[in-house]
């Protein structure tokens, strides 16, 4: 009988903890299938942060570092400074990546690490239930915010795309949102781009996913992605930020 | 180097060299005094072996930079001194909980807060009792010489492999900086040890491996932890390491360890001189503390004298090993105060009714 669907290889028989309508199970597939596709599942060394996806280190079937709360950029310099040829990638989500790790994430893209960085999105701390994160919008309520983030008091989000384009050590920069089929399958091109990034020994990538959270936003799936799209998409525009590969050099030109 | 070479070098340098010639290719460091010459030296020498020197964004970037580098199987260091170990708490307690080994170099200076840049011992009870949070022991060797900050680099890195878990060498300011000639190379790089475990690609050819220290169900948490101290309760029987000086027939032991230890020495000779039978005990490794030296030196000695570079730390481990059967007292300088051997005679002589 053919196959017509299956599971990806890199992707471990666990059930997973996330919340149902979460994005974060799509994210995993997509990142599993380019692993799948570039035959790197062998090679690959992932880095899991502290969030909700700290126990990805049980979904990929890789070889897994669980890393310290924001310092999953320097892990995975660690790595790659040790094995280069290695396929190494983290995965980690807003307060992760830009709050706590801001230091590690802008020092291993400045430095043009050969990595890839997998950051999800979606606005606030999920796995401790819904705190206000680096990513929060304007007026956006979480637990932290009950009044709404007041930009007066709490500042304004950081768009982490943008901000890691100006450094020149940043190779590939795209966002992408997960939330049609249209968009998965832009991001999993994004997914794939960014380990030919590496592959291509053309230093820092990241891919950033605008994602939901039914569970902390206070909503079904459903609405919760309608959100997504009328709040956070103005916020973050989906698009590629940075592409140094010859052929979007060749693209840009006349 | 290949041949093995007496040379003049600066305790940094000689340490730095230690560790490439123990097989270490990865260092990952951020500026600090007074263990700069230590980085420096890696900056020069790891491009000439093949190897990794990074300068990281912060003292926390570093220690995980060799956390990644020790989960990938590789042997990694870093070296900082007193409020740069402080922001290295964080890594060395997650590779404490991931079972990694790596080699931390504590060149150490007074404090706390920024404290002052002169050589100090204060970080005695950081680096013994709490060098993170949680339930955790790491290794930790107090050279007192250049030489021994050379012959105890590939002990640290080999035990660290061993019982796979993080190693320090506290030094301090006094022995990182001072030039003493010293036996260097002319060891066989060892061949690395086999490292199952580690996350370096599965090649399609094992199960996946996983580093980690996240367990959320307490019993098995528990498990691991109390598995993890009875490796710590072999380590404490078999690897304990002290010079005995003069302590057979001793009536006073003075206790000292590392730069402190050195000018405990010379105050111990001259007491002897004036007959005085004092002797000295000066662990190498703090954890696992020698008690045994310490219990045998306890039958015969009718009072220790802890010497340290800090205001009383060493001491308490003192006390434990004898359970205070025997008095101990202390005397310490702190804040980058080095003692004279001439303080510490008196000390002796005190303790001993008076010169005789």
């Amino acid at each position: 009988m053919a196959v017509v669907f299956e599971k990806p290889h890199a992707l471990t028989d666990a059930p997973t903890h996330y919340c149902p309508g979460c994005t974060h199970g799509i994210i995993h597939r997509l990142i599993a299938e380019c692993l799948d596709e570039l035959g790197l599942e062998g090679s690959a060394v992932g880095v899991a942060p502290v969030g909700c996806a700290v126990m990805a280190y049980n979904y990929f079937s890789c070889d897994m570092i669980q890393s310290p709360h924001g310092r999953a950029p320097a892990i995975a310099t660690g790595v790659k400074r040790a094995l280069p040829s290695a396929a190494v990638f983290t995965y980690q989500g807003d307060g992760d990546l830009a709050a706590i790790g801001t230091a590690e994430t802008v020092h291993a893209a400045a430095r043009g690490e050969n990595i890839c960085v997998f950051f999800v999105n979606n606005a606030i701390y999920g796995m401790t239930g819904g705190q206000m994160a680096p990513t929060t919008l304007p007026g956006q309520v979480t637990q932290t915010s009950p009044y709404g983030r007041d930009v007066k008091t709490a500042g304004y989000p950081i768009r982490v795309c943008e901000l890691l384009s100006t450094l020149d050590g940043t190779a590939f920069a795209q966002r992408v949102a997960v939330d049609c089929v249209r968009n998965v399958l832009a991001a999993k091109k994004a997914v794939k781009k960014a380990f030919q990034t590496q592959l291509d020994g053309r230093g820092f990538s990241i891919v950033e996913f605008i994602s939901s959270c039914p569970t902390n936003w206070g909503f079904t799936p459903s609405e919760a992605l309608v959100w997504l799209r009328e709040h956070m998409l103005p916020y973050y525009p989906l698009g590629v930020y940075k592409d140094t590969s010859a052929q979007a050099q060749g693209e840009a030109q006349p | 180097m290949n041949m093995a070479q007496r040379v003049l070098m600066k305790g940094n340098e000689a340490l730095a060299q230690a560790a490439i010639d123990a097989g270490c290719r990865c260092f990952f460091g951020y500026p600090i005094t007074p263990q700069t010459e230590l980085a420096a030296y890696m900056a020069k020498q790891m491009p000439k072996v093949g190897g990794v020197y990074l300068q990281a964004e912060s003292e926390i970037a570093a220690i995980n930079m060799v956390q990644g580098a020790a989960a990938a199987g590789v042997r990694a260091m870093t070296s900082s001194s007193s409020p740069g170990i402080s922001l290295k708490t964080e890594g060395i307690s997650y590779m404490c909980g991931s079972d990694l080994p790596a080699l931390i170099v504590n060149v150490q200076r007074g404090g706390p807060g920024l404290g002052g840049i002169q050589p100090s011992q204060a970080d005695y009870w950081q680096a013994t009792k709490a060098p993170g949070h949680g339930d955790l022991h790491i290794l930790v060797f107090t050279p007192s010489s250049v030489q021994e900050m050379v012959d105890l680099v590939g002990k640290a890195f080999d035990l660290a492999d061993k019982y796979r878990m993080p190693a320090m060498i506290l030094a301090d300011g006094l022995l990182g900086q001072m030039m003493e000639p010293v036996e260097i190379g002319g060891k066989e790089v060892p061949v690395p040890a086999a490292k199952p475990w580690a996350a370096c690609g599965h090649r399609n050819q094992r199960e996946h491996n996983i580093v980690n220290s996240l367990y959320l169900t307490a019993s098995e948490l528990e498990d691991l932890v109390k598995k993890r101290f009875e490796r710590y309760r072999e380590i404490e029987a078999k690897e304990p390491l002290c010079e005995a000086y003069l302590v057979d027939d001793a009536d006073i032991v003075v206790a000292a360890y590392g730069a402190a230890a050195r000018i405990a020495k010379a105050a111990v000779r001259t007491a002897r001189e004036r007959g005085i039978r004092a002797g000295l005990l000066r662990p190498v490794t703090v954890w696992p503390f020698p008690k045994k030296d310490f219990q045998a030196a306890a039958r015969h000695a009718s009072r220790f004298l802890c010497v340290e570079m800090n205001m009383g730390q060493m001491v308490d481990d003192v006390r434990l090993a004898v359970e205070c059967s025997k008095p101990v007292g202390f005397f310490g300088t702190t804040g980058g105060v080095i003692p004279t051997p001439a303080q510490v005679l008196e000390q002796i002589e005190n303790l001993s009714g008076g010169a005789r």
